[in-house]
């Protein structure tokens, strides 16, 4: 079918490849159709309208996004009345919409905004009633504002082709048409696992973040706590973008420099608490694979994909490593051993994390993972959150360098690092395992097999005489998938890796917005960004965790061994079957 | 059992609003005490059309219709029609006889003279809940000629020469998309009916599967032969409860004849119907939406191409055809592609099934052929205006379709010709406007009903919509805006050319087309706030006249106390508390009040 054939467009003629779209065949001729509801990741909704060209001999415009091209098609890009219509549609979109731009958490940064501009709406011609909803703030970590919806429908289709969540779907009809979970109960209620993935979709801001910077101010005005801050690998992989850099950029002293100015008193590295799951992590699968099973492990790092577990596969629940993510390890070291350390109360060490992540504002809040009654993480913000504060406290943060990470929670192996790729914390965890159980280094300790955007990805790693199968899975549909493998052949892998986000935390839903020039997961700055950390990695003279002389000296000083009785109390948690609407409990039916 | 007499008694929607079953009923205990009852068939059948005179019972012999039956006067009627053998000429409707040919059944009538009757022909006259009844005939006649003279190639060949079009209102030519079908190599292949009839004031579909839901049945399994399918769904509505039944039990009749279900009158041909039922969205009429909605997904429209006929149903090819489309298919077999591209113009053969409604007389479900005028329709068919009014316009095509004026009266109904008037066949609703219908509320009406009904996917109809009802609602209530006709213009042609389905693509051609044909009207609600017509009561003005005796009744009514007077006086509204409401207008025995 991928032959060539002649169309005409604006009465020039060109030859393009046929079995596409228009819009497709458009944007390989240097045209770029303007378009809303359309992404290269989802299916094709044809909702929006904006894409509209003309086909002779077509009575109406066509969606370019969805109409195949044909031999011989004459297209019309760009016409009076064709001009006009696409205006009047972004007008139509604009005048149901609030007039808030320049107090909208994604002003300067928005995708109707834009549109609107390129549009040429300079007046309005139709303005009426505008809706009116109530904005739904129970979530932990989305907010959803549908008086900013534009009903494209990216987030619907990412919850359910993506993600297979489907947290989302339209209701009522009309003017009224809205999006929201089942039974329009309380976001919190919802199957949403919190991934945040909406607010990357989203070209408005009808999802954004639990915003807790304001909080954040304050705390860090209180002056009787010791301030402390953790960062997770991926944020500063992608921070950079939010001063305008290019993906790809590593920003770690940036931050450090920049939180000390924000007023913490020590900056202790996610990374070094991954070195530490991967300790545990890895002797939990040995132990496992000697026979106390069940196999095969899965990993628990990710706060969304363990909400989705507990929802959708309980069955699997037994199979979760009962390691915490590196988060709320380093929040119950901070604690535990570190307050111990300065002889301060626990409770009086503000522990915040800035996460690539939405997810984990939900995880700091459950219950099972509170330390001596209080939160090991007191507060979670995302690395869109993490720069605005930055702006908004007047730092340099391009040019804030020049500080490290503070011990004894501060080093970490090019181990730790990699956890923010996906595939990452399966490389980690074998460089370690391979340790742990044969004794030797393992020296080809670049996985590529497990690296890459693959949905899922396949290994298996010799360990003297033991084969040892891997998979590993990014995005929650991949990973629904992978199970469902799983359940028709329980002994294929030993161990998997699973994290709720494409690309893994890379692509978190914390991460910054899609620039003007890109789209929202977009695999080329993905990948950017994980080579970043990639990057990071080979640069480093210590790779595998159990080399990094911090956590030898804390498992000497403190927690003993691996799996020891402390470690158990400290850094594992367990998980159980959860049921919100839209979910049946399964001994229900019986 | 050979029966001497047999009563007919209509059981469609429309007669049955009395108590179900109790003509009957009473009818059963009538030929009971005369001792007839062996003697006598009784039995349902689907409506006859003439809803404006129902109930409606036929007796044979004879052949006499009786309208206006009741409770009261059934027992009267048989005991002289069938005892007495005395016809109670008040009740008769007409005395022709039938005659035996399906499509010209009822002779010369008044009201069906003019129709013809194929999609329609058995409706009224045969039980629809007894297979026999369809079998005496010809029923499923077409279906054994199919299975065992054709190949699927023939059929369809069939039905492209017929010149058959798609009834649903769009008029696709109905061979072609059957051979798009066919042509296609999946080894699963679904065939729907699409029953969902919403338009306001249309009743074809529902009263075409009351009254004769094999014929249907019959044209369905024809077509899954012609194309390959094994599998036929109906989509229906579930406020069709009636219809629903009567296809429940001819499907299980069906099947228990044989005729449905594996190898399908001893032939290799195995074919299953079932139903799904609809939740009442107007949208699911769309093809896309009609298959979402069966797959289990909301009701939403979804870019074509792929058509249906290549990407349909669970990915696989689907023909869809309408109530109204497979009705057709048994008698082009039977008769002949030949004999059924006859009837009609050039481009649109056979017939047309409408719902008469509006301010005419014989309002009811008529069948004409093609090429028929609207003239004929409305003044032949439908007994013209009532109570001496003028004609003002038709409104065909439903939410979907224009306005036609006095003017466009000698169009011949067809496609094309409905289409170049200004308005469009649609599926078939039909509605008469009189001079005392306000043009600017009628398109406001039916542009209200598309936005409450669209699916809220693609922009030009979900907000689009939305501004156009806000201006015409301004313009209505007086309130209209220098601009506003323009406006309405303006996003009436957007929305047309950019929705992504039908239901937007059509939603403003009520408005666009009033505004041609009733420009001034517009103008004069706008610019001089006026109604002409006395519709838009927010624009009127109440007042008093000298009629007035001072009784007070219009005092008593008045919620905000706007009239005043002295008893016996001539009493005075204070058009600044006016609220409109037309209370003291209704509540007047004087004619005191005027509006205007």
């Amino acid at each position: 079918m991928d032959n060539m054939i002649p169309i005409k467009v604006n009465g020039k003629e060109y030859r393009v490849k046929s079995g596409q779209t228009v819009m497709h065949a458009l944007d390989g001729l240097g045209y770029k159709i303007p378009r809303l509801c359309y992404h290269p990741k989802l299916s094709i909704e044809g909702a929006c309208r904006v894409c509209i060209v003309e086909i002779k001999g077509l009575k109406n415009y066509a969606a370019s996004c969805s109409y195949p091209v044909s031999a011989n098609m004459e297209i019309t890009t760009n016409s009076r009345e064709l001009r006009q219509a696409r205006r009047d549609i972004v007008e139509l979109i604009l005048d149901n919409h609030p007039q808030d731009c320049h107090t909208c958490d994604r002003d300067g940064i928005c995708e109707l905004q834009r549109l609107a501009y390129a549009m040429g709406i300079r007046k309005r011609y139709f303005e009426g009633e505008r809706k009116q909803y109530a904005i739904d703030t129970s979530s932990a970590s989305v907010v959803r504002d549908p008086n900013k919806c534009v009903l494209c429908g990216r987030c619907v289709r990412l919850c359910s082709e993506i993600q297979k969540v489907n947290a989302l779907g339209y209701a009522h009809r009309g003017f009224k048409t809205v999006v929201m979970p089942a039974f329009n109960k309380p976001f919190s209620e919802s199957v949403c696992t919190t991934c945040g993935q909406c607010i990357n979709v989203c070209p408005t801001a009808a999802f954004v973040e639990k915003n807790n910077t304001r909080e954040l101010f304050e705390m860090l005005d209180d002056p009787d706590t010791v301030k402390i801050a953790q960062v997770a690998p991926s944020v500063r992989a992608a921070i950079g973008e939010s001063f305008n850099l290019e993906p790809g950029h590593a920003m770690h002293s940036e931050i450090v420099a920049s939180l000390k100015k924000l007023g913490f008193d020590y900056v202790f590295d996610t990374q070094f608490s991954a070195d530490l799951t991967i300790m545990e992590e890895a002797s939990e699968f040995l132990e496992r694979l000697e026979g106390n099973g069940p196999l095969p492990m899965i990993t628990s790092c990710s706060s969304a994909w363990m909400k989705y577990v507990e929802q959708f596969y309980p069955e699997f629940i037994p199979n979760i490593s009962s390691c915490k993510s590196p988060m709320s390890m380093m929040g119950t070291l901070v604690k535990t051993y570190f307050a111990e350390k300065l002889k301060v109360k626990p409770a009086n060490i503000l522990s915040a994390a800035f996460m690539c992540c939405t997810a984990k504002k939900y995880e700091a809040a459950r219950p099972e993972l509170a330390v001596n009654g209080s939160r090991s993480v007191d507060i979670v913000l995302t690395t869109r959150e993490l720069a605005w504060m930055i702006k908004s406290a007047g730092i340099d943060f391009l040019n804030a360098k020049g500080e490290d990470f503070d011990a004894p929670l501060g080093l970490s192996s090019g181990a730790g690092t990699i956890f923010g790729a996906t595939g990452g914390v399966m490389e980690a965890a074998i460089r370690t395992a391979y340790f742990l159980y044969s004794g030797e280094t393992l020296l080809d300790i670049e996985l590529n097999e497990l690296r890459g955007l693959k949905g899922i990805k396949e290994s298996r790693i010799k360990i003297h005489d033991k084969e040892i199968r891997v998979a590993v899975a990014h995005g929650l549909g991949n990973s629904s998938d992978l199970l469902e493998t799983v359940k028709k052949d329980p002994g294929r892998y030993h161990f998997i890796e699973i994290m709720g986000c494409p690309g893994g935390c890379i692509g978190g839903g914390g991460q910054p917005y899609a620039t003007a020039n890109s789209i929202p997961l977009d695999e080329d700055c993905l990948l950017k960004r994980a080579e970043a950390l990639y990057g990071l990695d080979r640069k480093k003279t210590i790779r595998r965790s159990h080399d990094n002389p911090d956590i030898q000296r804390i498992y000497k000083e403190y927690l003993g061994r691996p799996l020891s009785k402390l470690s158990h109390q400290l850094l594992h948690t367990h998980y159980k079957e959860k049921t919100p609407h839209g979910i049946i409990w399964k001994g229900a039916v019986e | 059992m050979y029966k001497e007499y047999s009563i007919i008694i209509c059981s469609g929607t429309s007669c049955q609003k009395g108590v179900p079953g109790e003509l009957t009923e009473i009818a059963r205990q009538v030929l009971l005490k005369h001792g007839l009852d062996q003697k006598t068939k009784i039995s349902l059948s689907g409506c006859l059309g003439m809803c404006s005179k129902g109930p409606v019972m036929i007796i044979n012999p004879g052949y006499t219709i009786y309208g206006k039956v009741d409770a009261g006067n059934i027992g009267k009627i048989i005991e002289n029609h069938i005892v007495h053998k005395k016809e109670v000429t008040e009740h008769v409707i007409h005395e022709d006889h039938l005659f035996n040919r399906f499509y010209s059944i009822f002779g010369d009538m008044d009201f069906f003279g003019k129709q013809m009757r194929i999609a329609l022909r058995n409706c009224g006259i045969i039980d629809p809940d007894d297979i026999d009844d369809y079998l005496s005939v010809r029923g499923y006649e077409a279906l054994a000629r199919v299975l065992t003279d054709y190949t699927p190639a023939q059929v369809i060949e069939q039905v492209k020469l017929s010149g058959l079009r798609g009834r649903g209102g769009a008029g696709f030519p109905t061979g072609i998309k059957w051979e798009l079908t066919a042509r296609e190599k999946e080894p699963v292949k679904y065939v729907i009916c699409n029953a969902d009839e919403g338009d306001p004031g249309a009743f074809m579909d529902r009263s075409a599967v009351e009254g004769d839901p094999h014929t249907i049945i019959e044209g369905m399994i024809i077509g899954g032969y012609a194309v390959g399918a094994k599998n036929g769904i109906v989509y229906i509505r579930a406020e069709y409860p009636l219809a629903i039944k009567r296809l429940e039990r001819a499907i299980a009749s069906a099947r228990k004849e044989g005729l449905l279900g594996d190898n399908i009158l001893d032939t290799q041909f195995c074919f299953d119907i079932e139903i799904r039922l609809g939740a009442g969205a107007f949208v699911c009429g769309e093809e896309t939406a009609l298959i979402q909605s069966i797959e289990g997904f909301r009701g939403m429209p979804r870019p074509r191409p792929p058509y249906p006929s290549v990407k349909g149903l669970f990915g696989k090819p689907t023909l869809i055809n309408n109530v109204e489309t497979w009705a057709n298919i048994p008698v082009i077999i039977l008769d002949g592609a030949e004999w059924f591209s006859s009837i009609g113009t050039e481009k649109s053969k056979g017939t047309k099934v409408f719902a008469l409604a509006g301010s005419i007389k014989n309002t009811g479900l008529i069948e004409v052929p093609m090429g028929t005028t609207l003239r004929e329709i409305i003044f032949d068919v439908g007994g013209g205006i009532p109570e001496g009014r003028k004609f003002k316009a038709v409104q065909t095509g439903g939410p979907s379709g224009g306005c036609l004026v006095e003017s466009d009266l000698d169009t011949r109904i067809d496609y094309e010709s409905l289409a170049a008037a200004g308005s469009m066949m649609g599926s078939g609703g039909m509605i008469v406007l009189d001079e005392g219908a306000c043009m600017v509320n009628i398109a406001r009406y039916f542009l209200e009903f598309a936005q409450n009904e669209s699916c809220g996917k693609c922009t030009p109809c979900r907000e689009g919509t939305k501004r156009m009802l806000e201006i015409l609602t301004r313009i209505t209530e007086g309130n209209g805006m220098d601009g506003d006709i323009e406006k309405l213009e303006r996003l009436g042609r957007m929305i047309q050319k950019a929705s992504l389905c039908g239901l937007g693509q059509s939603a403003p051609n009520p408005v666009l087309s009033t505004i041609a044909k009733f420009r001034s009207e517009y103008e004069e609600h706008v610019i001089d706030r006026k109604c002409r017509a006395a519709v838009c009561t927010r624009m009127l003005t109440y007042e008093i006249n000298g009629k007035c005796v001072g009784c007070t009744a219009c005092v008593k009514v008045c919620p905000t106390r706007a009239v005043s007077g002295v008893k016996m006086n001539v009493h005075v509204i204070d058009q600044s508390k006016c609220i409109k409401c037309g209370a003291c207008y209704e509540v007047c025995k004087f004619k005191a009040i005027s509006k205007q």
